[in-house]
């Protein structure tokens, strides 16, 4: 796919849009009538051409746009990004494998030269060059991870494995759905799940993280999450919360369809060579309704899925005060009409 | 499971019965860098059937070009490490997996005591390598029976300097494990790999000596004990298999046609475990990964290297 970059913004006049092409392949989450919260993991590997699994890393028409919101928002807090003192390793681990990814699977726009430890990097789309030597410590004056995560979208967290669990000890998240890195970085795995309800109880996150301890190099895994976002907003982070908390306020019969979206993420996860480390990739896709029910499947999905959601689901993911009015907008599209298992659009 | 196609470029004689095989990949590109402290699985095909054995790499993580593995060639093994001496040459493919770290370092450990017993030395080459371009504190202690014996000591004495300590049995000395351990400061963190009586040896006086028990780190493959032969059932493929006398239960399995997930093969990274339906009669566990509560229980088993004496034995997979 060639891939023309548009402009358009994530905060204040929210100018973004999806592309017909962007709405085909947007990752819709719900295979089946009903959700409930499962591990859903799968490899990663690579999927059909144009699909956001094409390849490790996804590169969409947002990319330039939203490199531009991550630069705002680390500009405003660089607190979104931490990284404790022994993941350096880890944080050249995470720059070899975005820039080998990137300059493979989209060689238009990156390339990568290695002569030994002396590698020069060309990001085409953000007009930037860089020479650095690999395993010193800094890129451009700054950390190696904080200089290639802002220019790759999503957001970054690299888990330390030790004592049989997983630490958060370094990340880059300014595209989050309301939890906060400053306050989880080194916690472990249980502490930072601990809010997830109904998961605990169900063994789900102890099956997580006894799968992921065994996670290997070479085998990425991915699965996706999701949530409902008002507005096209990339940083709904509990720091900024004054400035988009009350959008939820703002939802009326009318406006439904533009101001509510589906936000969904990929997470991917890959065992890091050098440093045995796990990167824990969150990319995250919007779609607003008007678009989503452009697909008639995908609107009678969604509209079960959401009539159907357990309460404390539809609080923790912060729905509670506009859900009626979505299910209500959405039943609109939903014949009744029997439908296949599967996430397809069409 | 991902592999890689190797060729052997190198075979050298380091002792009389280690050898030393240096590994490219076969399509001459870069290896995956790795961590100190990983191991590879070696895939053999002997006389038809395949054997997987886990080997230790060896060298600087940062030299990608070739993977460095040492065999200890086992009498009385089920022929993996004979085949390796006797058959294995310059020039011979095999495939291994991707690295797999079942003994990494502690990152944020003050200072690492490692102790090595005979081959058990070979997890540390990478270790040590990685703990140099740390500049991390550490010291090596590593026993072996007699000085021809002693692999790799002579690098290892000029790599590592005063930090390098070597006993041997010939000449009567011995690691002092309760003087060595009784006096490290705090934030140490021991590591050991080697016979099994070095292992528990060392994990009981560091327990004794109260250091915390995440502070104690052990690596030891087991070599799937040959035993009785016996039937199994799996209950979703719906198949009987005989696992015979020399065969793992994880070779039958697969020998079988079955598809089962695996890494390390040898009882310690749990990845292969599966759920006993029914059993009657006793099993066999061999592993180091499940509990003691576990094994009791006979609600799972690690078909990699236990065994089973039963009537009936039920196997979800």
């Amino acid at each position: 796919m060639t891939l023309a970059f548009k402009q358009e913004t994530f905060r204040e006049d929210y100018t973004y849009s999806n592309s017909p092409a962007a709405i085909k392949r947007f990752p819709f989450p719900f295979p089946e009538d009903q959700y409930m919260y499962s591990v859903n993991i799968e490899p990663h590997t690579a999927g059909k051409p144009d699909s956001i699994c094409e390849f490790a890393l996804d590169v969409d028409e947002h990319y330039v746009a939203e490199c531009h919101d991550k630069a705002m928002t680390l500009a405003i807090d660089p607190a979104r990004y931490q990284a404790l003192p022994h993941m350096m390793d880890a944080q050249w681990d995470f720059v070899e494998l975005s820039m080998e990814s990137l300059s493979r699977d989209y060689p238009e726009h990156f390339s990568l030269h290695k002569d030994g430890v002396n590698w020069t990097w060309e990001n085409k789309p953000l007009a930037l060059k860089e020479s650095f030597v690999f395993g010193s410590k800094t890129i451009a004056g700054i950390d190696p991870f904080e200089y290639i995560g802002r220019q790759v979208q999503g957001d970054f967290v690299l888990l330390d494995h030790r004592d049989e669990t997983l630490y958060a000890d370094a990340g880059i998240v300014t595209s989050q759905a309301d939890w906060s890195l400053a306050f989880n970085v080194g916690m472990s795995w249980k502490e930072w799940h601990g809010p997830v309800p109904r998961a605990t109880e169900l063994g789900v996150m102890d099956r997580a993280l006894k799968f992921l301890l065994n996670l290997q190099l070479g085998s990425p895994v991915r699965r996706l999450n999701w949530t409902m976002t008002v507005n096209p907003r990339l940083d709904t982070s509990p720091e900024t919360y004054p400035q988009w908390g009350s959008d939820r306020n703002n939802v009326n019969p009318d406006n439904v369809g533009d101001l509510v979206h589906l936000r969904v993420e990929l997470q991917a996860l890959f065992r890091l060579p050098r440093s045995n480390a796990i990167v824990f990739s969150i990319r995250c896709y919007l779609i607003k309704l008007d678009e989503l029910v452009t697909y008639p499947r995908w609107a009678k999905r969604l509209h079960r899925v959401q009539k159907t959601m357990h309460s404390d689901l539809i609080e923790y993911k912060g729905m509670t005060k506009f859900h009626p009015m979505m299910v209500d907008w959405l039943s609109k599209f939903d014949d009744g009409a029997e439908l296949a298992v599967g996430t397809q659009p069409e | 499971m991902s592999m890689l196609d190797v060729k052997v470029a190198s075979v050298e004689q380091v002792t009389p019965l280690i050898k030393h095989f240096t590994l490219i990949k076969e399509d001459g590109s870069d290896f995956p860098a790795f961590s100190g402290g990983s191991h590879i699985v070696v895939s053999l095909n002997i006389g038809g059937r395949v054997h997987r054995n886990p080997y230790s790499l060896m060298g600087a993580p940062s030299e990608p070009g070739a993977y460095h593995i040492s065999v200890r060639k086992q009498e009385q093994s089920r022929g993996g490490s004979v085949f390796m001496h006797e058959v294995v040459d310059v020039g011979t493919t095999l495939q291994i997996t991707y690295p797999v770290n079942l003994f990494s370092l502690a990152k944020l450990g003050r200072k690492h005591i490692l102790i090595a017993g005979g081959i058990g030395i070979t997890p540390f080459m990478s270790q040590i390598a990685d703990l140099k371009r740390m500049g991390a504190s550490y010291e090596l202690h590593y026993a072996f029976r007699s000085p021809e014996h002693g692999a790799f000591a002579d690098q290892l004495s000029a790599e590592c300097g005063h930090q390098f300590h070597a006993y041997t049995d010939s000449n009567g000395t011995r690691i002092d494990l309760v003087a060595l351990l009784s006096t490290q400061p705090l934030g140490t963190h021991v590591y050991v790999c080697g016979p099994s009586t070095m292992v528990a040896a060392t994990l009981d006086t560091a327990r004794h000596l109260g250091w915390p028990e995440n502070h104690i780190h052990s690596e030891q493959f087991l070599a799937p004990p040959v035993g009785a032969p016996f039937t199994i059932e799996l209950a979703r493929s719906k198949i009987k298999v005989q696992v015979p006398a020399e065969m793992s239960m994880l070779e039958a399995i697969e020998a079988a046609g079955v598809d089962a997930d695996f890494l390390c093969r040898g009882g310690a990274c749990g990845r292969c475990e599966l759920q006993v339906l029914e059993s009657e009669g006793e099993l066999l566990h061999h592993d180091h990964f499940l509990t003691d509560a576990e094994k009791a229980s006979c609600k799972k088993i690690m078909p990699c290297v236990s065994r089973a004496r039963c009537d009936r034995l039920v196997l979800d997979i």
